[in-house]
């Protein structure tokens, strides 16, 4: 059994031996919001072409990890990397730089309300490039169309369903063509036919366009889906690092539960003696 | 009893020192919206304050001619008799449009945007806050003080003494109505001595003061919108926080301009009765 105080780390040798710079490179960083300590000394780095999967609990901080990465919230202690250059301590409009080549998939979508989902995805092009508006109609029908949902470029993100409009994230966050695509819980809220409709497209995102993906979810499905390496938080530590074969062999009992999907014994106490 | 004073003090003295680090932030926010004011004049940036002019302008029409109709009604109905009394009825030109014009139009007209406009923008920006809109934004590199909160400010500014405009000549018709119409004081004298005691400074004071009014209710609505907690809760109390916010500038912004432009007047000119 791994020693449950020590980070898990289950790469071959060799492997290890190949690793260029980094995309993104956490080192030591720390994050509380009041007494709430939700990071405490997490090192994550992220290789250019992986399909990396963050695991861990509701609440265990795997959001506030992506956030640090691309610089919504900054650490309270610790560096953050791009590719090979500390960010973590940049004023808001270097990092404008930075952000222009990733993309970010939120959580429900964070579609722009008064927008179609055509001016949606159009956005980041108006926004960061010189393209005719001819040019960006066809960037945006390629986008759309790559996602499934050409035929809803006109309707509103209220006029589309909870998936549809994760889809049209997906097809935003793709349009300037990023390095890497970060995606918060790609199939909360999904049910099991639309949710394995979004692990395909996060497959094809790394297959066909050969694009960085970083996923946060605690579906297990999903995860182990569309990983080729798998990082879990707990208790603001990463707790294992590995395939998703090795994650699936672990012997650390907080590894188990959460692949297995088990209540801890602590937790099935205090439900059995509850009145 | 020395612990429940001490307990008190230390309340209040972390209640103050939360309310001075809330002012700094918004000192902070409106240094940055001042500092990105130049890119409203881009192409991009003036497509973003067309539909923002529209809906703070156009649309604010109706309820503020309203608001100066009435406010010119209920003047004249509250003076007219008392300047019967001492045979100075045809002077009612001069009072109803001097108040107007100096203080009741200004600030009657920005109490009412505050709470129809400033409401809107604080609910608005808010509601993107919660979804994570604003997140988006930043995280798709565009500054959302840039894109969002600089056309709501330039609107607001530009447009609030227009809308006063619009009110005051209402309010000077409202007043006409009650005086001449209601109360059977000669049309003439109330239009001539209009024409005599107002003067261009008149007009500057009101438009001063309409401009001063305007740029601190886009301020606070974009700032209260920004800050809002999560949740329904959250957005519903920014809005009622920003509506009194922005009634407290006004007032406080209404003593300071009017103690300026009296001894600027004064230094300039004398003192001039309006009689």
């Amino acid at each position: 059994m791994a020693n449950q105080n020590q980070h898990e780390k289950l790469e071959a040798p060799a492997a290890a031996a190949d690793r260029a710079v980094p995309i993104f490179e956490m080192r030591g960083v720390y994050k509380s919001f009041g007494p709430l300590q939700v990071l405490r000394g997490v090192d994550l780095a992220v290789q250019a072409g992986e399909s990396l999967v963050i695991l861990g609990g509701s609440g265990s901080g795997k959001s506030v990890t992506l956030k640090i990465l691309i610089g919504l919230l900054r650490p309270d202690r610790g560096e953050v990397y791009f590719h090979g250059r500390r960010i973590d301590n940049l004023p808001e409009r270097e990092l404008v730089q930075i952000r222009r080549r990733i993309g970010f998939v939120f959580q429900m979508g964070a579609l722009f309300d008064s927008m179609s989902v055509a001016e949606n995805v159009a956005f980041p092009l108006r926004e960061h490039s010189d393209y005719e508006e001819e040019k960006i109609q066809q960037i945006v029908l390629e986008k759309l169309r790559s996602v499934g949902l050409e035929d809803t470029a006109g309707k509103y993100p209220t006029e589309i369903s909870g998936g549809q409009r994760k889809r049209v994230a997906i097809a935003r966050a793709l349009a300037t063509d990023p390095e890497v695509v970060f995606l918060d819980e790609p199939t909360t809220g999904l049910d099991p036919i639309r949710a394995d409709v979004m692990n395909e497209l996060v497959i094809k995102l790394r297959d066909d366009l050969h694009v960085t993906v970083v996923a946060v979810t605690h579906d297990m499905t999903s995860a182990f889906k569309i990983a080729e390496r798998m990082v879990m938080l707990y208790d603001g530590q990463l707790i294992i690092d590995g395939t998703p074969e090795q994650v699936r062999r672990s012997t650390d009992p907080r590894v188990r539960e959460f692949v297995e999907g088990r209540a801890s014994f602590e937790d099935m106490e205090a439900i059995r003696t509850r009145r | 009893m020395a612990m429940a004073v001490r307990s008190n003090l230390y309340m209040l003295g972390t209640r103050s020192l939360d309310k001075m680090e809330g002012f700094g932030q918004f000192c902070v926010f409106v240094g940055r919206t001042f500092r990105l004011i130049s890119s409203i004049f881009s192409d991009r940036g003036l497509q973003t304050l067309a539909p923002q002019a529209f809906m703070i302008g156009v649309q604010s029409v109706p309820v503020l001619l309203i608001t100066g109709l009435f406010v010119g009604m209920v003047l004249a109905v509250q003076t007219v008799e008392q300047f019967q009394s001492i045979g100075l009825e045809e002077r009612m030109g001069s009072i109803v449009n001097l108040a107007v014009l100096r203080e009741l139009g200004p600030v009657l007209a920005s109490i009412m945007l505050a709470g129809r406009v400033g409401g809107a923008l604080t609910a608005e920006l808010g509601t993107m806050r919660v979804t994570e809109q604003i997140d988006a934004l930043r995280a798709m590199g565009t500054d959302p003080i840039r894109y969002l909160v600089v056309p709501r400010f330039v609107s607001c500014l530009l447009l609030t003494p227009v809308l006063t405009a619009y009110s005051d000549l209402m309010a000077s018709i409202g007043g006409w109505y009650i005086t001449v119409q209601i109360y059977g004081v000669q049309s003439y004298p109330y239009w001539k001595y209009a024409g005599q005691s107002i003067e261009w400074w008149d007009f500057a004071t009101g438009a001063l003061k309409s401009l001063l009014f305007g740029g601190a209710i886009g301020l606070v609505s974009c700032y209260k919108g920004f800050t809002c907690r999560p949740g329904a809760e959250g957005v519903g109390r920014a809005t009622t926080e920003a509506f009194v916010a922005s009634f407290m500038a006004i007032l406080v912004l209404d003593f300071f301009s009017s103690v300026l432009m009296q001894a600027l007047y004064r230094g300039i000119w004398g003192f001039k009765s309006a009689f």
